[in-house]
């Protein structure tokens, strides 16, 4: 019976930290970056005042903190604000859809794992909340709820912009998740393993999937077989993370909320706190995207070169205390990924509607089809022979120049005009 | 009206993948971010910047020095060398004021007075802060040459009687003018 007490509390102090104290603050550190780097691209400076008020105590100066105190402050205004709910919604869904937004991003945290394991008097625990075997799967279960949320608060507004950003998102969502599946089939038939937590360490090990240039601490060029990989392991990154930023509503896929068609798309008719959970809802979705693609593609927290078992050693007396610079590793890396984020937020002009499924579903579905194939072609080599190799390869050309050709045809061009 | 017909150009394969535009832009917007982190945005040396982007911060940095003569900030009443106050109260400027924000009191100049002869002189002359648009029509029809736009820019205060400029603090803001034309100077 201890026992059992003793893990609880281990369950819900890492429930606690790692949701409350590392991903849920990375939600308005990742609003501050937003307006920060935003301003930086577009050579303005951006919200650098709000601090701490040291003036209003008595003091000569304030306390200004570069604005990080900023996104509190947003949130207390929205917190402040009148919560009104217009007398045309269905009341049950349009309170229910906002949490439907937030809640799914939330619980993914749960699998992604934040560093290597730390020990204290020979008690390894990992930093992770849920080490189930089924991590990128629970995942895309769990994310793909987000678009119930979207779409109820679009239907349930009850008003014809929201709608249309609900209908919008429904289509782009279920588009998106089918080339996102199927992007990450070959990292998967690469690691074996749908562990995210193995899958980290074997890249830690390995080198990661896009950098394999060290293998068990020492830094040298991969073998064959591996550097082969890295040309569809590139393809399902791009493939990737083109779909997570289609899956977030971020900018270039940002149609569902798109101010110049749809006023403000499916959060029209919410205000208030409601809206900042559509709002968190999204931030969260980005921060575990981002940490998705970190953890399949770049190492998670494996900081590389071969350094990880090095640092995962350190330790004072029976504390080992490497996992926690994991973490630190993880975390640049996943703010390094918001501010790509952002860059292509300010970079790349939306897409119209027609030019978004096209995209989805003419050239990311079939290009993930494709390498899943030429994944598996260069996973089997080893243990097949050369014809058998050199047919699938041409047997593999010979698909992607098919489809390729049925894409051409399919597209119908605009007839030239007489002159 | 003649019906041009315009053929759309034909993209080349590199246009096609879209990549290389992508990158492309990625340097213009990764650069613009490094120019503005290091100051060095492009006007930030003509505009003052802080140091970040091309932007001044306002309370600390102020344009002041860069204002030009023809600036128009609040307007304010000025004596002249002889520390006459220039208005005569004829109450042109109330009359063109477009949003009416000038009000004058005239009154009289008693007649021991050395400048008895000018007559009149406002009693109380007030502009009200809140409404005035800063458009310079008072300083245009003013036969006197005693109400000027001064560069004043920064108007505030805490309840609406701190907006309503009477006659002592207009007079603190115009201050003392030289070179006017002296029309009721004996010596002229």
């Amino acid at each position: 019976m201890p026992e059992l007490i003793f893990q609880l509390a281990i369950i819900l102090t890492k429930i606690v930290t790692l949701t409350f104290i590392v991903v849920l603050p990375l939600v308005p550190l990742s609003v501050y970056f937003e307006r920060r780097f935003s301003a930086i691209i577009q050579d303005r400076v951006g919200p650098n005042r709000v601090g701490i008020p040291l003036s209003l105590l008595g003091f000569k100066k304030d306390f200004h903190m570069f604005g990080l105190v900023q996104p509190m402050a947003d949130g207390l205004k929205l917190f402040l604000k009148e919560d009104f709910t217009p007398a045309h919604v269905r009341k049950a869904f349009y309170w229910l859809a906002p949490a439907l937004t937030v809640v799914p991003a939330l619980i993914t945290v749960c699998v992604v794992p934040f560093g290597s394991p730390i020990s204290i008097f020979g008690h390894a625990e990992k930093l992770v909340i849920a080490d189930i075997d089924a991590g990128p799967l629970f995942v895309f279960a769990v994310s793909s709820l987000t678009v119930y949320g979207i779409t109820l608060a679009g239907w349930s507004s009850n008003s014809k912009f929201p709608f249309i950003g609900g209908v919008r998102s429904t289509a782009q969502m279920i588009s998106y998740e089918i080339s996102l599946g199927l992007s990450i089939i070959p990292v998967l038939l690469y690691f074996g393993d749908l562990n995210l937590s193995k899958i980290v360490q074997h890249q830690a090990d390995n080198g990661w999937l896009l950098l394999p240039f060290w293998k068990d601490g020492k830094i040298g060029l991969p073998d064959l077989q591996t550097a082969m990989f890295w040309i569809p392991a590139f393809i399902a990154f791009l493939i990737f993370t083109v779909s997570i930023f289609a899956e977030t509503n971020r900018m270039p896929f940002d149609l569902p909320e798109c101010e110049t068609e749809l006023v403000g798309g499916y959060h029209t008719e919410y205000s208030s706190m409601k809206f900042a959970l559509f709002f968190m809802g999204e931030y969260a979705a980005m921060v575990i995207g981002s940490a998705l693609i970190i953890t399949l593609f770049l190492g998670g927290w494996s900081v590389g070169f071969g350094l990880d078992q090095y640092i995962s050693q350190l330790h004072i007396g029976s504390f080992h205390f490497g996992g926690l610079i994991h973490m630190g590793c993880f975390l640049t890396k996943l703010l390094a990924f918001i501010l790509f984020f952002i860059l292509v937020r300010w970079t790349v002009p939306r897409f119209r509607y027609d030019q978004l499924m096209k995209l989805g579903w003419v050239i990311f579905f079939e290009a993930a089809l494709i390498n899943v194939f030429l994944a598996a072609l260069i996973i089997a080599a080893p243990s097949l022979s050369t014809p058998i190799i050199a047919a699938g390869a041409i047997l593999l050309a010979v698909v992607t120049g098919a489809i390729i050709w049925v894409a051409k045809v399919s597209e119908d061009q605009p007839k030239p005009l007489r002159a | 009206m003649a019906v041009v017909k315009l053929q759309r150009p034909q993209l080349k394969l590199g246009e096609k993948i879209y990549f290389g535009a992508l990158v492309k832009g990625f340097i213009l917007t990764l650069g613009h971010a490094i120019r503005s982190l290091r100051g060095k945005s492009v006007g930030a040396k003509d505009l003052e910047s802080s140091g970040l982007g091309v932007t001044m911060q306002f309370p600390e940095q102020r344009w002041d020095s860069h204002l030009p003569d023809y600036y128009r900030g609040a307007p304010a009443l000025v004596t002249d060398e002889q520390g006459r106050e220039r208005c005569v109260s004829c109450q042109l400027c109330e009359f063109i004021c477009p949003p009416k924000a000038i009000r004058i009191t005239p009154g009289e100049i008693p007649s021991d007075d050395p400048w008895a002869k000018v007559e009149k002189r406002p009693k109380e002359f007030e502009i009200d802060m809140i409404r005035c648009i800063y458009c310079g029509m008072c300083e245009e029809v003013c036969p006197e040459q005693a109400i000027y736009l001064r560069k004043d820019y920064l108007i505030t205060g805490l309840k609406r009687a701190d907006m309503l400029h009477d006659k002592k603090k207009l007079y603190e803001i115009g201050g003392v003018r030289t070179g006017l034309v002296n029309k009721w100077n004996e010596l002229k």
